[in-house]
């Protein structure tokens, strides 16, 4: 029967399952919020993993890892948004590209950096330490406090306008004096930093190591939960806390005596069978900023 | 039909441009992987002669080249018949399984043995079409993101395969692989010795007929105008999201030949492996194929070439000098972003012109 601990065990582990989709979802908001898509979350999750890892073990120190690991997901929002906003590049395109070279570059760098062919696992002092007292990890809080953050600036502040003014009607925008490129390219490189927490959150703090499938579908779940969350980071968090809840609820399932009767292979369908029925349920009524993903071209 | 209509819709001044923006784009792939081959304290020199030598070197190497063409031909048609049609259909990957599936699914039966390969492919076929109407009804009936659908039915793909080949159709004597495709029931190899199989003819054959059917039919100008303007194309008495539908169809169709051929022609397997090694990548290799040669069925003939001969090569590049032959990826990746841009040589030619 349920009793206290295990409730309490259930929550931490949804905890820790939904904030890589918080934080690459309300990334992807801010982005989406000004016009620029990037559907290569899942890649750049991977490489800032990676990276997290690689500065982690080599200072010795999670704290620089997870620095680190922010820093190249920034790093690669800014070049998407260059060809995307400045040499007016097709946003899918280059997502594609991320994701595709990703991963290629992660198995290379795994093993150019350890010897080892697939994974490396970290010893536990280079582990994000958690909340002293709890279960809990800092970053946890952290998403958490950004989305809300996110929120109030993007639906509270001048400059939250100005950005979805950029994905809204970007010509009136531009009447308006602001620079579309600029606007863009800023918030670009917050979902790149915002995904980049995710990626370094799931290899040294959550995971503890680094494979070739470290995100295994997030980052395209996260686009799902911004589609389900109408592009607010508020509805972001319930979604995420919703999808995060569903993979460890099959996690258990997993490990329940359901296992006799649905073989291992057809639960792992599960978390993407209820994404895909989901998105498809819900999301038909959901309308993105009008001109999200479109180039922005002056005549 | 005459050989000259069937080209008089060539633009010969944009294809010389794409000719050079892919050459450069290629060049830049090879430049930053060469540089972290470098990083990682390879020599990357040594790394390319290897992987062209080990691609293109010997009969044995032009015949891995292109077997391992064979598939990402009809991957890549794939994909550039849903982009014409507007969407970005990354499903093939998925559709790829469960066409396998299919194959075996069909060799599995007790048939006539002349009727297992028309068996193969009628199975495999089908449930790639099917896998692709997924998608292609949740995005014309209820609007749902074909890029996220896809990749979803692309893990759900994989697992249901992972579950055929450990419950239902694993083979007694090798219970990590499903049972074989009969020997009835294989395409014959071309060069003996070799992996290079009769695939080869069946995709150059579809990529035609798919060239046919984009640029001289009436269904394919519906899906071309689609995807160029789906406004004016309803105004035009275009029904959209018919169209939208077809390119899906199509598209499955293309990955589900792949599918059926990757387990009944290639040696030495002729059944799915553990994870379904022998399948995995097919479909995102297909991507790299199709915006390489942008997007167009008859460009993309020397692009599968290309992505194939990386494939090949990157054995011979592990095996002699030690770079981890996923660097092939990245190279595909950083093509791929380079060719997001367009325009690139008028942007080049701007900006020396201002220097």
């Amino acid at each position: 029967m349920m009793d206290a601990q295990m409730i309490i065990n259930i929550l931490v582990q949804t905890s820790y399952a939904a904030t890589p989709l918080l934080l690459a979802s309300v990334g992807e908001i801010v982005g989406e919020r000004a016009g620029i898509v990037n559907i290569g979350l899942e890649g750049i999750m991977l490489i800032s993993g990676f990276v997290s890892i690689v500065l982690a073990y080599t200072f010795q120190s999670p704290f620089i890892g997870v620095i680190g690991g922010i820093l190249i997901g920034g790093v690669i929002g800014l070049l998407h948004a260059i060809i995307a906003t400045y040499l007016k590049g097709d946003h899918v395109i280059s997502g594609i590209g991320i994701n595709l070279f990703a991963a290629g570059f992660v198995p290379y760098g795994i093993e150019a950096v350890w010897g080892v062919r697939g994974y490396f696992t970290i010893p536990a002092s280079l582990k994000v330490p958690k909340i002293p007292g709890t279960d809990l990890s800092p970053l946890f809080i952290t998403s958490i406090a950004l989305a809300l953050i996110t929120y109030l600036v993007m639906f509270k502040t001048p400059y939250g306008l100005m950005l979805r003014a950029c994905g809204e009607e970007p010509r009136a925008a531009e009447s308006a004096g602001i620079r579309i490129e600029m606007t863009q390219t800023l918030a670009s490189i917050i979902t790149g930093l915002f995904t980049g927490l995710a990626g370094a959150f799931l290899a040294i703090d959550w995971l503890s190591s680094i494979t070739k499938n470290l995100p295994a579908g997030r980052g395209f779940i996260a686009l799902a939960i911004v589609n389900f969350a109408n592009w607010n980071p508020i509805l972001g968090v319930a979604g995420s806390y919703l999808f995060g809840f569903f993979w460890v609820l099959i996690g258990w399932l997993k490990l329940s005596p359901l296992k006799e009767i649905i073989p291992l292979p057809l639960m792992e369908t599960f978390p993407y069978i209820a994404t895909l029925a989901v998105t498809a349920g819900v999301i038909g009524r959901a309308r993105p900023p009008r001109f999200v993903g479109k180039t922005y071209k002056r005549e | 039909m005459g050989i000259k209509s069937l080209f008089k819709n060539a633009d010969l001044s944009r294809v010389e441009n794409d000719i050079v923006e892919v050459v450069i784009a290629v060049l830049t792939g090879f430049l930053i992987s060469g540089a972290l081959m470098v990083l990682g304290g390879y020599d990357p020199l040594r790394a390319y002669i290897s992987l062209f030598k080990s691609a293109f070197g010997d009969l044995y190497g032009i015949s891995t080249t292109l077997s391992f063409a064979t598939p990402l031909l009809l991957t890549g048609l794939a994909f550039a018949v849903s982009v014409r049609a507007g969407v970005f259909n990354i499903g093939a990957e998925g559709q790829v399984y469960m066409a396998a599936l299919g194959a075996i699914m069909a060799a599995s039966l007790p048939l006539p043995e002349g009727l297992y390969l028309l068996a193969e492919f009628v199975l495999g076929v089908s449930l790639a079409v099917i896998w692709a109407s997924i998608a292609g009804i949740l995005k014309s009936q209820r609007g749902v993101n074909e890029v996220v659908s896809t990749i979803m039915l692309n893990w759900i793909g994989f697992w249901i395969v992972e579950y055929a080949r450990t419950y239902v159709y694993f083979d007694r004597l090798e219970p990590q692989r499903t049972i074989k495709i009969p020997v009835e029931g294989r395409l014959p190899l071309l060069v003996p010795g070799t992996e290079l199989y009769a695939g080869i003819i069946i995709s150059i054959i579809a990529t035609f007929i798919v060239y046919v059917i984009m640029w001289h039919t009436s269904i394919g100008y519906e899906i071309r105008v689609t995807g160029m303007n789906p406004i004016a194309a309803r105004y035009g008495g275009i029904n959209v999201k018919k169209s939208t539908l077809y390119s899906f169809f199509i598209a499955g169709a293309l990955a589900g030949l792949a599918g059926v051929m990757e387990v009944s022609g290639r040696p030495p397997h002729y059944a799915i492996t553990t994870g379904a090694s022998n399948l995995v990548g097919l479909g995102f290799d297909g991507l790299a194929v199709s915006l390489i040669g942008r997007n167009h069925p008859l460009a993309i003939i020397p692009a599968a070439i290309f992505v194939g001969a990386l494939t090949a090569g990157s054995r011979g590049m592990q095996i002699e000098s030690g770079v981890p032959l996923e660097m092939v990826k990245a190279v595909q990746g950083i093509i791929i972003m380079v060719l997001a841009i367009p325009g690139l040589v008028r942007i080049l030619k701007a900006w020396r012109e201002k220097k």
